[in-house]
């Protein structure tokens, strides 16, 4: 079985023709995990017995059930959890010391609707502690690395998720997304990858990083699969106020509409010094794609942009020394000094920004500025139906190349980051290769607009099908 | 070279607030990476923000309220509850003194 050769649409089909059972396709995924997961770091915690048990049980079921697949839309389909993702039972460290000997009482909502859904679960990913980075080194533990070059970053925080999916040890990747967690990885590691609007999905059991960004978002290798997957886990939810009430949409029943007449906007503050050319030639050749499509390309403005990066790291510090401040080693895990050194930077500068004296100068201004910032996304979705913009501004850097200097980690995230701002959605999409290197590709739309983006990015997959190229670990 | 410089003192005022203790040479680091920081995030006092309202719950949702009455299924038993700490007597979570007599 070539499991890098499969979607979840392939799997659902050859489970239900036999072809393979549950247990086979969960099998392989762990003999994958056995042969290459010492080169990646994708995981923290396995979960391989749970796994073949619930495999096998799938199969009684497949067996006995012929409208099985139509109750369980994610039958037997291999995922893997970010480990922020609270889960009953299994351990659920955040990428960090201080909880690591943490099994949670009770699921999060996202994670009991995958596995109502049918999903088996894998095990829990490696990431930088608590979403706290750009490339994976920040976690407690050993980095991650890229599949397609072992001497790169898979991008960060969702870091071992995507690695895992890129890899094939599994077909879905869960993360979170607060600044750029789950886009970063997707477009380093050739895959799919949705920050949804906020509030589209539910936050509920899933460890708290900053709660007016945290987005609940994943990877997959297409755009079918990705979209299959939100209609599952968007949704309101009574244990999280702020999703929003507006109805799920069908996803996938959209894909394949032409998208003749769409209007795309390029904002010119993005496309500066600093893009590397690579990136640039690679996203105006996808550009040419969607003009074949039939969208027309126009230069917009997004005039706050250069006070993006400051809002962000103001107000996600600012939440996150508060969502910290619960790690006291009282109710589970330890004490406060086994905090890595992001998670410390971050939470002083949070203190500092909310303190006496500096509130209104930090917090409030920044978040003043994020008005402006969300103001400028509805001022050019007047004219234009979509943003399309690079997900990175390089491609995937070395490991150890930024670690030493925080704020240059910081500002890998300058494309992404805006979008958390104003809560809009964001599709990270496969751009084709530079180098040997995977190039994403960020499609942006307006709040709750996540069918538009899967519709351009569908047409767009079926041109270029460059999730038909796999990595070979080079470097390693 | 940053513009801003943090001493000693005001990182470890900061630590403080925070709830967290550091070593010298977390001090020391620290110093230079947050007044690298702050000198960047101080970019904001450039613009005008006059007469613009703060967002902080960005899809304009309000006041989402909930039926107030204990939800059983939610509720866990005391020993679900006391699973994960290495600190306890009885049903108990047991801390540290925080009054003195």
């Amino acid at each position: 079985m070539d499991l890098l050769g499969l979607t979840i649409k392939d799997v659902s089909k050859k489970l239900k023709s036999h072809v393979f059972s549950c247990r086979e396709l969960v099998e392989e995924c762990f003999s994958n995990i056995k042969k290459n997961d010492k080169k990646i770091n994708a995981f923290l915690t396995l979960n391989e017995k749970e796994a073949l048990k619930k495999a096998g049980e799938y199969d009684e079921l497949i067996k006995n059930d012929k409208e099985i697949f139509d109750k369980k839309p994610l039958l037997g389909i291999p995922t893997v959890l970010k480990d922020l993702y609270t889960a009953k039972g299994i351990r659920t460290t955040a990428g960090s010391k201080i909880i690591e000997d943490y099994y949670p009482p009770f699921d999060s909502t996202v994670v009991k609707k995958l596995m109502d859904a049918g999903v088996i679960v894998i095990g829990k990913t490696n990431e930088d502690a608590w979403g706290h980075g750009s490339s994976g080194e920040n976690t407690d533990y050993e980095p991650t690395k890229n599949p397609y070059d072992l001497s790169r970053v898979p991008g960060g925080s969702s870091s071992g998720s995507g690695a895992a999916v890129a890899y094939g040890a599994a077909l879905v990747g869960t993360g979170t997304d607060t600044g750029s967690s789950v886009r970063l990885p997707a477009g380093y590691c050739n895959l799919v990858g949705l920050k949804p609007t906020y509030g589209r999905v539910s936050r509920y059991g899933v460890i708290a990083m900053a709660s007016s960004f945290d987005s609940i978002g994943h990877m997959t290798k297409t755009v079918y699969d990705n979209a299959k997957v939100l209609e599952v886990t968007a949704g309101l939810d009574p244990y999280d106020s702020t999703t929003f009430p507006i109805k799920v949409g069908q996803y996938t029943k959209v894909l394949g509409q032409n998208i003749k007449g769409l209007k795309i906007g390029l904002p010119k503050e993005y496309f500066v010094k600093g893009l590397d050319n690579k990136v640039n030639n690679s996203i105006r050749n996808s550009l040419k794609v969607m003009e074949k499509l039939g969208a027309t390309v126009k230069e917009i403005s997004l005039p706050h942009t250069d006070y993006a990066m400051a809002a962000y790291y103001i107000l996600v510090p600012s939440e996150v020394s508060s969502n910290l401040s619960r790690y006291d080693g009282v109710r589970y895990g330890g004490t406060r000094e086994i905090f890595g050194a992001e998670a410390k930077r971050r939470i002083m500068l949070g203190s500092y920004t909310l303190s006496s004296g500096y509130y209104d100068a930090y917090y409030l201004k920044a978040a003043k500025v994020r008005t402006l910032i969300k103001q400028d996304f509805e001022k050019a979705f007047k004219e234009i139906d979509i943003l399309i913009v690079p997900t990175s501004p390089t491609l995937p850097f070395k490991l150890g190349e930024k670690v030493d200097d925080p704020l240059k980690m910081y500002l890998s995230d300058i494309f992404l980051c805006p979008v958390n701002l104003a809560g809009i959605a964001g599709l990270s999409v496969p751009s084709g290769f530079v180098d040997g290197l995977p190039v994403g590709m960020q499609i942006i739309g307006p709040q709750f607009s996540e069918e538009l983006l899967y519709k351009v990015a569908y047409l767009f997959e079926q041109e270029t099908q460059y999730y038909k190229i796999h990595p070979e670990f080079t470097n390693g | 070279m940053a513009k801003k410089n943090l001493t000693t003192e005001d990182i470890l005022h900061i630590a403080k607030l925070g709830n967290l203790t550091l070593n010298e040479k977390e001090i020391e680091m620290f110093k230079k990476q947050l007044s690298s920081v702050i000198d960047y995030i101080d970019k904001l006092q450039e613009i005008n923000t006059e007469n613009v309202e703060p967002s902080s719950q960005i899809t304009g949702l309000t006041d989402v309220l909930r039926e107030d009455k204990i939800e059983e299924k939610r509720t866990l038993t005391s020993d679900q509850a006391l699973a994960n700490t290495k600190s306890k007597e009885g049903n108990l979570f047991k801390v540290k003194a925080i009054l003195t007599e």
